[in-house]
């Protein structure tokens, strides 16, 4: 018997403007607006509004087909104030009652790597939000770009988690199939499910290209093998981006229909059906204790931090904004707090990767610079911005203080 | 397979990249096991004596040096010609009263020496050697290939472009068999401005060997940043953009140095301009450098700068990167196809070009990241393999 499991995630950053040196210190804004508007509508329009109308189809056609999302904050957020259409689609779907949503980082950030405190706080916003605009807490975790140790499974447990996502990276299964349900090392009862890769990979990078030798590739052979694993597995993890639907892959690749079917020819052998993560979990035995010591994700071919730590650049950058934690919260303000968090959307780091820069790449996508240097350069200059504002908010603090104390007021 | 290749300038005797690319090129021919017949004016030959023991010192023997009597250099417009000639007054009338009397001369020198010599193709650089191309095309029969280093619109910024220049670029285009564009920038100027047909245009980037760069010493100064422009002072390099750039780093950060090398028709002008913007203590003018020097003023700087309205190529950049010198280049450039790693700005956009000058001078991690990556990648490129898509180039002509 072999289960699928969808999960589809759903984030667009907020991308910055090419701030120069000059702007700081002049109160200028620090995000690209425009971009950000015209990214989100692009991608409401290829992928979320059809894609969500398909799922939709798909849940009236066959009861016993389930889909996971998880929306980052940012991202709705922003739809929130420009496509409410496509947040309303996403609350149709969690209308069902068969459309599972996670929990992630609000900001779809790396605190977890570099901030257990903001890390835990990141997660309860984004708890309450989705609390708010889908009227249910989540009961599974995924971290930002499935990053994964067992430490995350440690934590997401103490927050009340039933479950938590990760990559099913060779490097970490070994032998092992991802294909079954395992508890990671160090917890009591929370659940790990790991991404099938192979099979996630062949509809979000391979499906269009013709150089493949699948290709090609159609529903029936896909649930073929995805029916391989009967015997073998209980549950196939198809983890992916929600915009492979529209946007990675376009419309004209067929990846629409390729949907549209998919759940029929899967259903067509006896012993397949669908579920959510949680359903995963409460229906299927963890197998084994597996052990992940050490940093995992589903990036790129290396499956690690690379992307976004890999050179000196991310490496000064990330260690500037997590540095700066304590004095931001010092300072009360709400508006230094949140855009300090926006300048933790993981996507800036990325934008400054160098590997494989020169060859022209996957992280090219939805990227707003020509290169990682300009991705740098706005980046540290807003980093100075923020610095100068917080520098100014802790005079403005201690004068208030000495003011007060004169007077023989309590501060 | 032999090949009878016109040249204009050779090292040391050039003003600027053509005769960089051309001594490059040749010797990454030599190096394939081309046979070379190099076809020079007489004062790019004497003086390329030099440049050519370098060659022979590396055992490459397979090339030939002609000389034919010539008093000017490549890159001077006709008028400058004019001027050049009224100066040397006293010099025998062997040469020609303007500058295309003596490109053609060079070509009626070229049909004697296809006569002369066996061959197989026939390259040649830049239009002051395409009628030579064509005539020894005639007198051969063989294919002609001409290497496009610069258009008319490049030199001239778009304004102004000499009509006669022009239509020996263009006859030169369409007589020819094949066209080497440096760049795809450039490629599509021969496109766009030619009417040449795509499929007859292939690109072959210029290069750099590691080995021509010499070692050379010399310091950073620790205590106030360096920023270079190195190259002609004229329309196309745009230096005036480079220095309106710097006033607007100033503003940001103060203690920068900025050093304008080169000399060109707008020396003077760019003097007064740095003055009228009140930034003369910052500005240092090094007049013309040359060999060793040129080195040392990549060694010492920070940063190099590359502002130009339209560079076909650019090899200065590669060279800043070889003397570990991370580079802002200019994006209506060629060399920006060839180097990645480096910060990149329309040549107009004053704001971004000082952005960038004070963001690689401040970011100390960004300014090293660029130093490695740039030079990694440029390590990669060799005038060899260049040569090696001029050859393909060759064997497609000859059906080969």
């Amino acid at each position: 018997m072999v289960d699928v499991c969808f999960y589809f995630q759903v984030h667009q950053p907020l991308r910055l403007r090419p701030y120069t040196v000059f702007d700081i210190g002049k109160g200028s804004s620090y995000f690209n607006e425009q971009k950000n508007r015209e990214i989100l509508d692009r991608v409401a329009k290829k992928c979320y509004l059809p894609a969500n109308a398909i799922m939709l189809e798909l849940l009236d056609k066959h009861p016993e087909f389930r889909a996971s999302y998880s929306l980052s904050g940012v991202v709705l957020e922003q739809l929130m104030s420009h496509q409410p259409r496509a947040v309303d689609s996403f609350r149709e779907l969690a209308k069902t009652g068969r459309v599972e949503f996670l929990d992630e980082t609000y900001h779809h950030s790396l605190a977890f790597v570099y901030s257990k405190p903001e890390f835990i706080e990141q997660v309860k916003l984004h708890n309450r939000l989705i609390r708010n605009v889908f009227g249910k807490s989540p009961k599974v975790f995924r971290n930002t770009e499935l990053i994964y140790r067992n430490e995350v499974a440690a934590i997401a447990e103490k927050m009340g988690y039933e479950g938590v996502l990760a990559e099913g990276a060779d490097h970490v299964l070994g032998w092992r199939s991802p294909n079954f349900i395992y508890k990671p090392k160090g917890t009591k009862k929370i659940s790990l499910l790991l991404k099938n890769y192979r099979l996630s990979d062949d509809i979000a990078f391979r499906f269009s290209e013709r150089s493949w030798a699948e290709w090609p590739l159609t529903a029936e052979k896909f649930a073929k093998w995805v029916s391989n694993a009967n015997g073998n597995g209980s549950v196939v993890n198809l983890f992916m981006d929600y915009e492979t639907f529209g946007e990675h892959q376009w419309p004209e690749t067929g990846i629409f229909n390729f949907m549209k079917k998919l759940p029929e020819e899967i259903l067509k052998h006896p012993d397949n059906g669908f579920v959510t993560p949680s359903e995963a979990i409460r229906k299927h035995k963890q197998v084994a204790e597996l052990d992940v010591p050490l940093l995992v994700s589903w990036a790129d071919v290396e499956r690690d931090l690379s992307a976004w730590t890999g050179n000196s650049m991310q490496q000064s950058a990330l260690k500037q904004v997590y540095a700066m934690e304590q004095d931001i919260r010092n300072s009360g303000d709400a508006q230094l707090l949140e855009d300090w968090r926006r300048m933790q959307v993981s996507d800036h780091y990325y934008y400054m990767c160098t590997k494989w820069f020169a060859d022209g790449d996957v992280h090219k996508y939805f990227n707003p610079y020509d290169s990682p240097y300009d991705g740098f350069i706005a980046f540290m200059n807003i980093l100075s911005d923020i610095r100068e504002r917080l520098k100014k908010s802790g005079e403005e603090k201690a004068m208030k203080a000495a003011l007060n104390a004169a007077i023989g007021v309590d501060a | 397979m032999k090949v009878l290749m016109f040249g204009w300038e050779f090292p040391p005797m050039n003003t600027g990249g053509l005769g960089t690319a051309c001594y490059g090129l040749t010797k990454g021919l030599s190096q394939n096991g081309i046979d070379i017949v190099l076809v020079l004016p007489q004062a790019a030959a004497e003086a390329d004596r030099h440049g050519f023991l370098k060659i022979r010192s590396a055992n490459i023997a397979n090339i030939k040096v002609k000389p034919v009597k010539s008093a000017m250099a490549a890159y001077m417009s006709p008028s400058q010609y004019e001027q050049h000639m009224l100066k040397m007054k006293g010099i025998k009338p062997i040469y020609g009263s303007n500058l295309f009397e003596e490109v053609e001369r060079f070509a009626h020198e070229a049909t004697r020496i296809a006569r002369e010599e066996q061959f197989d193709i026939i390259h040649a650089h830049d239009w002051m050697t395409y009628e030579a191309g064509i005539a020894a095309k005639k007198a051969s029969g063989k294919p002609l290939v001409v290497h496009v280093h610069a258009t008319e619109f490049d030199r001239t910024g778009g304004l102004g472009a000499n009509e006669h220049v022009y239509h020996i670029e263009k006859e030169g285009m369409q007589q020819a068999d094949a066209v080497i564009a440096v760049s795809g920038y450039t490629k599509q100027k021969i496109i766009e401005h030619y009417g040449i047909p795509e499929s007859k245009i292939r690109v072959v980037h210029n290069a750099i060997d590691r080995d021509d760069i010499p070692k050379v010493y010399a310091e950073r100064n620790p205590g106030q940043k360096t920023v270079l422009y190195l190259g002609r002072i004229t329309l196309q390099k745009g230096p005036d953009y480079f220095i309106e750039a710097a006033k607007k780093a100033l503003e940001s950060e103060p203690n920068i140095r900025f050093i304008v090398a080169g000399s060109g028709d707008m020396e003077q002008a760019v003097i007064e301009k740095a003055a009228g913007l009140g930034i003369g203590h910052n500005v240092l003018f090094a007049g013309y450098l040359k060999n060793d020097d040129i080195h040392k003023a990549y060694r010492m700087a920070d940063l190099y700068v590359m502002p130009s309205v339209s560079e076909p190529f650019g090899i200065t950049p590669l060279e800043a990167v070889m003397n570990n010198t991370p580079v802002i280049i200019s994006k209506q450039s060629g060399v920006k196809e060839v180097l990645k790693h480096s910060l990149q700005v329309d040549f107009w956009d004053i704001d971004q070009m000082a952005n960038k000058m004070v963001a690689a001078l401040r970011y100390k991690e960004m300014h090293s990241e660029l130093q490695r990556n740039s030079y990694d990648e440029v390590s990669r490129l060799s005038w060899s393999s260049s040569a090696q898509k001029c050859i393909d180039v060759y064997n497609s002509l000859r059906g080969v």
